[in-house]
């Protein structure tokens, strides 16, 4: 059977495919053979060419028939007039043969119910390969042979493709499998890839997210996310070219954020959860391969952080006293979305003390100017990882989101006279025009607000920001669709 | 013929999907030449064409002369490209490659 579907298509008439290794099959057996007598049905063997023995059998060896029409179980009977099909049935069930055939009296002397059994065409050992096989021609990046005696992990590094870890070969088979993951097809662009400003395909994205390691599921997620970076109001070319030690940080928001089985508790920001690891990993080489986003080229920085390898999780909602960092930022309640903000590597507040809310505020605004440089005020963000335990305290107390970030606010009003340059031995600083004025550490919409982390440890965490707004990026948020039926 | 490799290989040819934006070729760039070709290896590829060898043979002469150590490899057919796993056992095994054609 060649690969074009169009052979594939079937005839007028009625078709039967079954396999031999199949104990209903084995047991309608007998009655298909009257039925190609009487109805003149095809016979389509998966598996045995001679099944069943003395029919006449059309044996769908490359599994072509199965595929293209859908065949999940065996035996299915399928009716095609005007070459259209009008009807279907999958197993044995004597009702639907004998309202297909008109039969009403058809295999009398079985029982009038046995479930069919698995089609080969979608034995998950074959799947793949028979995706790739009839749907593989949709895929349009350039095959790269590796040598039989070259180890293939390798091949991979000495092509410049990684990040400096190990990646997943990207063969047909498992891109298709990825593409799986979502609805959109493989040539579809979803953004403009910086630095190079590449036109990035759904296609591209798959490819990266193989070798990041994801599961099909992730990646309308990484899809996202890189429509998030990918914006002119995040700037991920300032965010590579910075000297600064940032990159995207990823939270998760919504109810597929926990059907994927995204960590947002205990070492929500550290190691060993699939989904937060390599969804942040797909993001970062696809902008590395596809954008051309490499370190010591359009990368500049001068120490970059662990988390430009992926820096990736999910916001604790359920154990939230607050709304969501997605919610505040106009999602939808339960609606899945990206917030990505350019950030540094995470540190640790520390307060084991604080009873009340006011305590802990002051606490965690004292750390807080310390971003970048406690002199240094308005010109970075900050995303507070908040720890339930103490979050706990705020929730307690009453305080919402919106009065938390008031009252951090309130607490980090700078005199300038303690930040201009040269005042407390410091040359960094503001200019001496601001001696006389009161500023704020933060703009108004400078803290981001995030619920995660493990149940116990009174801690919260700081991810500090880079330039702020129109100079530099605005933290941006995406909705995750297209969702594909994997 | 000193050494020939035999390209006998049962197992499929394994591809992968490039990630990149495929704007630079798939091979990767020659590296930058050496001055002399003395204590270096290097490997002397017969496409198969009638009495290359007689040629090939001459110029191992010429550069164990001057000190190389010479590989001679040889291709399936003239008639094609060079298999991949024979360029990378060239690759692997040798420091020079010198790239001519003759007929």
């Amino acid at each position: 059977m060649a690969d074009d579907p169009s052979v594939s298509v079937l005839p007028n008439g009625i078709h039967v495919v079954v396999k031999r290794d199949c104990a209903t099959c084995v047991m309608v057996a007998p009655l298909l053979m009257q039925l190609q007598s009487s109805h003149g049905i095809t016979i389509y063997s998966q598996d045995d060419a001679v099944f069943p023995v003395g029919a006449q059998v059309m044996h769908d060896a490359d599994l072509s028939i199965s595929w293209h029409n859908n065949i999940e179980t065996v035996p299915t009977v399928i009716n095609v007039i005007d070459g259209v099909e009008v009807d279907r049935t999958v197993g044995w069930l004597r009702d639907e043969w004998a309202r297909l055939f008109d039969l009403p009296n058809i295999g009398d002397g079985l029982p009038s119910y046995r479930p069919g059994c698995g089609s080969l065409s979608v034995d998950p050992d074959k799947v793949d390969a028979l995706r790739a096989k009839f749907e593989g021609s949709l895929l349009v990046s350039r095959r790269v042979e590796i040598a039989s005696l070259e180890d293939e992990m390798e091949a991979l590094f000495a092509r410049g493709w990684t990040d400096g870890l190990p990646v997943v070969p990207p063969t047909q088979e498992r891109v298709m499998r990825m593409l799986s993951g979502t609805s959109l097809a493989p040539s579809d662009i979803v953004a403009i890839a910086p630095p190079d400003l590449v036109e990035l395909t759904v296609e591209k994205i798959a490819i990266n997210a193989v070798m990041a390691g994801c599961l099909p599921e992730y990646l309308p997620w990484v899809i996202a996310a890189l429509k998030a970076v990918c914006t002119d109001e995040f700037n991920m070319h300032g965010v590579l070219a910075t000297t600064m030690p940032v990159g995207p940080v990823i939270v998760c928001s919504g109810p597929g954020s926990r059907a994927i089985g995204m960590n947002s508790g205990v070492n929500v920001l550290g190691q060993g959860n699939r989904a937060n690891m390599t969804i942040g990993r797909a993001v970062q080489l696809t902008i590395r391969n596809v954008g051309g986003g490499r370190p010591g080229e359009i990368d500049r920085a001068a120490h970059g952080m662990p988390g430009k390898l992926s820096f990736c999780f999910a916001e604790d909602e359920i154990g939230s006293p607050w709304t969501s960092l997605a919610v505040a930022r106009g999602v939808a309640t339960d609606t899945d979305a990206v917030t990505v903000f350019a950030g540094e590597g995470p540190r640790c507040v520390t307060d084991q003390l604080a009873r009340d809310p006011e305590q802990l505020a002051t606490s965690l605004a004292a750390t807080l100017l310390t971003v970048e440089h406690p002199k240094l005020p308005l010109a970075y963000d900050a995303m507070l990882v908040v720890g339930p335990e103490h979050a706990r305290v705020f929730g307690d107390a009453g305080w919402s989101r919106e009065r938390v970030i008031e009252e951090l606010h309130a607490r980090l009003q700078l005199k300038g006279s303690d930040i201009v340059r040269g005042s407390h031995g410091m040359a960094e600083g503001v200019l001496q025009k601001y001696e006389q004025l009161t500023v704020s550490k933060f703009r108004p919409n400078g803290i981001l607000l995030v619920h995660a982390g493990g149940g116990a440890g009174l801690f919260s965490e700081i991810i500090g920001g880079w330039a702020s707004g129109a100079i530099g990026s605005e933290p941006v948020t995406q909705l995750v669709t297209n969702v594909g039926t994997q | 013929m000193t050494t020939a490799i035999t390209m006998i290989n049962d197992s499929p040819a394994r591809f992968v999907l490039d990630p990149t934006s495929e704007r630079n070729p798939s091979q990767r760039q020659i590296l930058a030449r050496p001055s002399s070709l003395k204590g270096l290896t290097v490997g002397l590829l017969d496409i198969s064409k009638a009495r290359g060898d007689v040629f090939l043979d001459q110029l191992e002469r010429r550069l164990v002369g001057v000190g190389a150590t010479v590989k001679r490899f040889r291709k399936p057919t003239f008639t094609k490209p060079a298999p991949v796993d024979l360029r990378h056992e060239i690759a692997i095994s040798c420091n020079v490659v010198i790239e001519a054609l003759a007929d």
